[in-house]
């Protein structure tokens, strides 16, 4: 029997290897030619994580850290884990409820699965960080926490110099496309963590990861070989005074204003204070855009940096550059006198410029007691020069001075979201007035520093440094230098000296015995520092806000010592009523004494400053409208606000980059003014939070002094 | 009688031993590159008999052990028993009703205390004992068809036991033993019969029903028309295609669609649907005494046809390329993606850590052991030896013909193990025992046994 089925083991051998080949064929196809499985199993198996490097620590010139990264902590859980925990316990030290809790976890569960860690609290504070370090054997394994990297200001001061970082928002990546950026990301929004975001934030690392059927990563892929390291951000050292800056925050306390204050040997800004301001730590954290939000609401604007987004006109303290041009044009020389009668009558009687010392003055005592004839009829002088053809070529040459003293442009410091300001211009009043029907006296106030010209207490700051060095400036930067260099050649521009048209020493030496006489014995003898050669400037700048008159503001700029100069200071208080000598004048005097002599140990200097910073000079329009904003949150629903336009949905982060805050107008301060009698120019303002009716005011105005 | 070392190794085929001994250690090596993660300590936890492939190395040296006291006996044993353990075999996996423990829903499991035994795994042995010991009778003539029944229902017994344990894909294997019957002189045409109602079968699952029908009444017109002028000689070849095609009528008419309706489960059945890529249309005529749960799952969407086993299975393997990623390198593995990896689905380890060239190799040594095992079976002197090495080759070609297929998408996934590779005790000793017998019988190959 068994030869005579001798031939059936070749089937049974047929079908054997007919099977074996159809395999071996089908897993050729399936492991050699088809590449589909390959990317299948990539996109669940391994897993691309990004690795971020902390940023940049940001130093003052003393080489303290004013802004670096503090590792605080995530509660996580793994909600399959969760059996046998005490969620009570858990739960009182979280201050939430057991159904707050199940929700929790249902939409854990629901985004990242069930054996998956996920953040359950994000940045746990400090108290709840000790409570929950206490009792945390009661948790785990189901609950712990995992390290976290943020921005830290040690200080909390200069915030608005520094800035902040958020999550990128959709508007950002839209703005910033090929930057790498994706959501979830976080990114500098404004100040330095802005401008220097490119520096600060390092490199980011790539690390591969396989992943298993849970989704959970388990080890690094081949031991990380293709992983790339990520780098560091470099630090920055900047030439902020820190203490100086604390000084300066600590005066400007209850006021709207700023201080800047500028080494004019290096352009390097030693401070910058913007009042109100805001806690930097109060930005980080977990109740960021809680606190976000209430600041953005705030009327006095403490999200603003007044020192480069806020434009004034510069008052009396232009008085200095006008007694430059003047000399340098040659229309007057330092013994030209003028004398001031009551007024200025160079343009009629109609509306006279009224000055308040009668007598006749030389340039010295005209700046020396802020004489206004003095400087109409100087600046009338240059605008009707005969060497000039018509009144544009005048005008135009003027701007020029103007505009090479620093003013009427950017100077394009590193701090984000400066304004222009304003210088006119022919072509603008061609367009108000139309082509030949205007001449000096339809902006004769210019020559005192109001009306149509407008300032940022920077721009001041950085024209008291070109004064004091006598011809020349550095543009006015933060950041000194970067480490390991500057790659991206960001602070070129800061490296080289800016030397408008050169102007004799001998005239400086004039405007600065003008200067000194101010401090020594003029309008700004309250900057007075013991042992100290101060040159200063006060202003007393009228203003207007929605065409009401408000107080004047208060200014005062200056430099010291008047020989080897080492610091130029501007110091604005807005609406603070009286003279620019009352009040900016001692707060800059205070900032002096404290940089250039380390420390105030005076008694009595030190009772100056506890009594400044206590004095309040908040004008009274900032709290009617708290009020209303506060009653307005308690009589009506928001939603409804909201709907009706009342209120503004407000963005989590402001986008600081200069051409769009140009063309929002964002928190716009000062009205424009005009001395002449027909209401001329328009100018609609745009206010968080305002109710539609009085979106639109108009406001003209006219008449300024000037002291 | 005294045998020194020597004479009792003597005659042994070694290629069979080598063959075992090296596909089992590579089954041990997918098992360590599926579950050895890169912190363990490989050494330490191989001690420690927690880790599934702990547990393999030591059933691997009770193996060993077993293996050298089989070679060690008398093959006139394994003549003498088959009736007796075939019995043994049977109330064995009656026992389990009692005394079973539930494993993956198939209550066929006999607990130990250190390791499960299936009983329907062992029985394979004893049914192939007795299949060769029923057809080595001197008074059997196989050429009769009372033989070929009583051999039928040797093998075929197991399989009701089997499927009552709820466990058809082991139910499955028994058919294998129609391989060493038809080299025993059944007559093909069962296998014939069968083959094409197994292509019926694929095709009545791939093809809705009433365009096969149309396919199937053409063929048989083109058949009729091509053998019209055999026809007019021989009227009964007539009748053989008009039966046919009544029978193939019925079958993917009716006898289909109530198999997938009232014999198989629904998971099996969706299982052989998505094997071949369709939804399971006989789902859809379940009763629907509910209209709520009728209008849920209207809204559930469209269930993805292929099964998850076979879709991770298939993305294993064929992320493995060529050469593979190397060993304990693979993502899919790692990450335990596949699920049963280390037992049914221990295929994939292999596909995905040594891609086509392990495979491939793999795949060799099977196909060397299973004509190795032929070789031995056609220079047997006895049939029992003959029809038992038949019926090893024919259990292990089953075995591995459908897990292989199964993890690339071939066949639809019924649980049987891949012989030598995946975990498990039960199934490893049974394979270690079925070739060591037949290395023994082998060793006396010159005496006639009966």
């Amino acid at each position: 029997m068994s030869v005579f089925n001798q031939s059936r083991k070749e089937v049974i051998r047929l079908i054997f290897i007919a099977l074996f080949v159809i395999i071996i064929l089908r897993l050729f196809t399936l492991q050699v030619i088809s590449s589909k499985y390959k990317t299948l199993a990539e996109d669940q198996g391994t897993f691309r994580k990004v690795v971020y490097p902390d940023r940049g620590i940001v130093f003052d010139r003393n080489k303290n850290a004013i802004l670096q990264n503090v590792n605080i902590y995530d509660l996580m859980v793994t909600p399959n884990k969760l059996k046998g925990i005490d969620t009570a316990a858990l739960c009182k030290i979280l201050q939430i409820d057991s159904a707050q809790f199940q929700k929790r976890i249902v939409e854990l569960i629901i985004k990242n699965g069930r054996s998956r860690a996920s953040i359950f609290e994000p940045l746990l504070s400090d108290e709840k960080m000790a409570l929950l370090n206490e009792s945390m054997f009661k948790f785990t394994p189901a609950f712990y926490m995992q390290e976290r990297s943020v921005r830290a200001y040690p200080y909390d001061a200069a915030a608005n110099v520094l800035g902040y970082t958020a999550e990128v928002d959709t508007n950002f990546l839209k703005k910033h496309p090929d930057e790498g950026y994706v959501a979830g990301d976080f990114a500098g929004m404004t100040g330095l963590e802005r401008s220097y975001e490119k520096v600060l934030m390092g490199q980011r690392g790539i690390e591969y990861w396989k992943r298993d059927n849970k989704n959970r990563l388990t080890e690094k892929l081949e031991k990380g070989q293709y992983d790339t390291a990520a780098i560091a951000g470099k630090n920055l050292y900047t030439s902020l005074d820190i203490e100086l800056q604390e000084l300066g925050e600590k005066l400007m306390q209850n006021k709207l204003g700023s201080i800047v204050a500028v080494d004019p040997r290096t352009g390097g800004i030693l401070a910058m204070v913007s009042a109100p301001t805001y806690q930097p730590n109060y930005l980080t954290g977990s109740e960021r855009r809680k606190h976000f939000s209430e600041l953005f609401l705030n009327p006095a604007l403490p999200l603003l940096n007044r020192t480069v987004s806020a434009t004034y006109s510069p008052g009396s303290t232009f008085k200095t550059l006008q007694a430059l041009i003047g000399l340098h044009e040659g229309v007057i020389t330092t013994d030209t006198r003028f004398s001031c009668s009551g007024a200025f009558y160079g343009c009629g009687s109609g509306k006279p410029m009224r000055c308040l010392d009668f007598g006749t003055f030389d340039l010295r005592s005209a700046i020396t007691i802020s004489d206004n004839t003095y400087f109409a009829n100087v600046m009338q002088r240059v605008i009707n020069n005969p060497k000039f053809p018509s009144i544009d070529s005048a005008l135009s040459h003027w701007d020029n001075y103007m505009y090479s003293f620093g003013l009427g442009r950017r100077l394009g410091v590193d701090v984000p979201s400066e304004k222009t300001g304003n210088i006119p211009t022919p072509k603008y009043f061609n367009k108000v007035y139309g082509a030949g029907r205007w001449n000096f006296c339809s902006f004769r106030s210019v020559s005192i520093g109001q009306g149509e010209v407008d300032v940022t207490p920077l721009q001041v700051a950085n024209e008291m440094a070109y004064i004091a060095n006598k011809g020349w400036y550095y543009i006015p930067h933060v950041v000194d230098s970067i480490e390991d260099g500057d790659r991206y050649g960001m602070l070129d521009k800061y490296n080289k000296r800016v030397v408008p048209p050169a102007i004799p020493d001998s005239i400086f030496e004039a405007v600065h015995d003008g200067m000194q006489g101010v401090v020594d014995k003029g309008t700004g003898v309250g900057a007075k520092v013991n042992d100290v050669v101060i040159c200063g400037k006060t202003g007393t700048v009228e203003n207007y806000y929605r065409g009401v008159k408000q107080q004047n503001h208060s200014f005062f700029c200056g430099f010291a010592p008047r020989v080897n100069p080492k610091i130029a200071i501007m110091c604005v208080v807005e609406n603070s009523g009286r003279f620019g000598g009352t009040y900016a004048a001692p707060i800059v005097g205070l900032m002096i004494e404290k940089y250039l002599k380390d420390s105030i140990t005076d008694k009595g200097r030190l009772a100056r400053v506890e009594q400044l910073s206590k004095l309040n000079l908040m004008p009274p329009r900032i709290f009617a409208e708290l009020r209303r904003q506060d009653s307005m949150r308690h009589s009506k629903d928001s939603a409804y606000l909201v709907a009706k336009g009342y209120i503004k949905i407000v963005k989590d982060t402001l986008g600081m980059d200069d051409d769009i805050v140009d063309k929002e107008e964002f928190g716009k301060l000062k009205d424009k003014k005009s001395e002449d009698k027909k209401p001329l120019r328009d100018s609609v303002r745009k206010v968080e939070a305002i109710k539609p009716e009085e979106k639109k005011i108009k406001s003209a105005a006219d008449s300024s002094k000037g002291r | 009688m005294y045998q020194n070392k020597a004479v009792v190794l003597k005659g042994r085929d070694w290629v069979t031993v080598w063959l075992y001994a090296i596909i089992a250690l590579i089954g041990l090596l997918c098992i360590i590159s599926v579950e050895l993660k890169a912190n363990d300590d490989f050494f330490k936890s191989l001690w420690a008999f927690k880790k599934n492939y702990s547990k393999q190395f030591f059933y691997l040296l009770i193996c060993a052990v077993i293996a050298t006291f089989i070679l060690l006996m008398d093959s006139k044993f394994f003549t003498a028993t088959p009736n007796l353990l075939y019995v043994l075999g049977i109330l064995l996996m009656i026992s389990t009703f009692v005394i079973g423990k539930t494993v993956n829903g198939s209550k066929s499991w006999i607990p130990l205390g250190f390791m499960n035994l299936q009983p329907v795994e062992t029985c394979k042995i004893f049914t192939s004992l007795a299949l060769a010991k029923y057809l080595s009778r001197p008074e059997t003539n196989f050429s009769k068809s009372r033989s070929q029944l009583i051999a039928s229902a040797i093998c075929f017994l197991p399989i009701v036991f089997s499927i009552l344990q709820n466990e058809t894909g082991l139910a499955l294997v028994y058919f294998c033993f129609l391989l060493p019957m038809y080299r025993e002189g059944f007559p093909p045409a069962y296998l014939v019969i069968g083959a094409s109602m197994g292509i019926l079968l694929v095709a009545a699952l791939l093809i809705p029903t009433y365009p096969l029908l149309i396919t199937i009444s053409v063929i048989s017109l083109y058949a009729l028309y091509t053998l019209k002028r055999r026809i007019k000689r021989n009227k009964s070849l007539l009748y053989i295609v008009l039966a046919s095609w009544v029978f193939s009528a019925i079958f993917i008419g009716l006898a289909v669609p109530f198999m997938f309706k009232h014999v198989f489960q629904k998971y099996q059945a969706d299982r052989i649907f998505s094997m071949v890529g369709r939804d399971n249309p006989y789902t859809a005529t379940q009763p629907e005494e509910n209209p709520n749960t009728a209008q849920l799952s209207v809204k559930k969407p469209k269930a993805d046809t292929e099964n998850y086993n076979v879709k991770q299975s298939k993305i294993a393997i064929g992320s493995g390329g060529f050469f593979g990623k190397g060993f304990l390198k693979g993502t899919q593995t790692q990450g335990d993606f596949v699920p049963e990896q280390h037992t049914d689905f221990i295929f994939t380890s292999l596909g995905e850590n040594f891609g086509f060239v392990g495979c491939t190799i793999l795949m060799l040594l099977y196909l060397t052991l299973l004509l190795r095992i032929i070789m031995i079976a056609e220079r047997q002197r006895s049939t029992f030896s003959r029809v038992y090495a038949y019926s090893v080759a024919a259990i292990l070609f089953f075995h591995i013909a459908i897990n292989i297929c199964m993890t690339i998408g071939l066949a639809p996934v019924i649980g049987i193990t891949l012989p030598l590779m995946s975990y498990g005790g039960s199934s490893l000793l049974t394979f270690t025992i079925l070739i060591f017998i037949l290395v023994r019988l082998d060793a006396d190959r010159q005496m006639v046994l009966r």
